[in-house]
């Protein structure tokens, strides 16, 4: 279970909404399993198939994290023409340890669909979201 | 020497500089191939981690490429 607060997902998928037809991305912060804190990034491969998050804004936003007792909970991004489900490359890719992953999709742009998953090794486990 | 690494205090058993490369062998890092550090503030290039050396008193951060596709 992943808790988020109602403007907080609100707010990521308002940045997937205005980012479109681009992937959009950005982290969460919080402590336990609640969230508490939203850094969006910028998606410096500027693509509608793929992101890559700013080195320089990663450790920022972690450095915030911690200075505010949090830490890193979620890695979030939208797919702005595909479901809501981890692509090959994000399973891939997903390499930073005990994370959540949040994927907002905007295949139905009236309306966004939000899912979380956890990715270890190769398996995708889905994680129930409530909103706070 | 004593480092901090993420925030929290750190030691490896070497006392001379020892280079980035090192540094993550010697902590544990797993898929070193994507990790990106942060040595004293600044941002390493990979191919320099290797010519990079780390002291005693250093503070270096290391976070995973974060990326992905549809």
């Amino acid at each position: 279970m992943l808790e988020i607060p109602r403007e907080i997902l609100d707010a990521v998928i308002e940045q997937a909404q205005q980012g479109f037809p681009l992937e959009v991305c950005g982290l969460m912060g919080g402590a336990g399993n609640r969230v508490a804190s939203r850094y969006p990034m910028t998606n410096t491969d500027a693509s509608n198939e793929h992101f890559m998050m700013d080195p320089k804004e990663q450790f920022a936003a972690v450095k915030a994290m911690r200075a505010a007792d949090e830490e890193m909970l979620v890695i979030y991004h939208s797919h702005p023409e595909s479901p809501a489900r981890p692509s090959q490359e994000d399973i891939r890719l997903a390499l930073t340890p005990n994370v959540c992953h949040l994927i907002v999709s905007l295949e139905n742009r009236e309306e966004p669909v939000a899912k979380a998953f956890r990715i270890a090794a190769g398996v995708v486990e889905a994680v129930d979201i409530e909103t706070i | 020497m004593n480092l901090t690494v993420n925030g929290k205090p750190a030691t490896i058993a070497e006392e001379t500089p020892v280079s980035l490369t090192y540094l993550l062998e010697a902590l544990n890092v797993e898929q070193r191939e994507y990790v990106t550090v942060e040595l004293n503030g600044d941002i390493m290039d990979r191919g320099d981690f290797e010519g990079t050396t780390v002291k005693d008193g250093d503070t270096v951060e290391f976070l995973y490429f974060m990326g992905g596709g549809r």
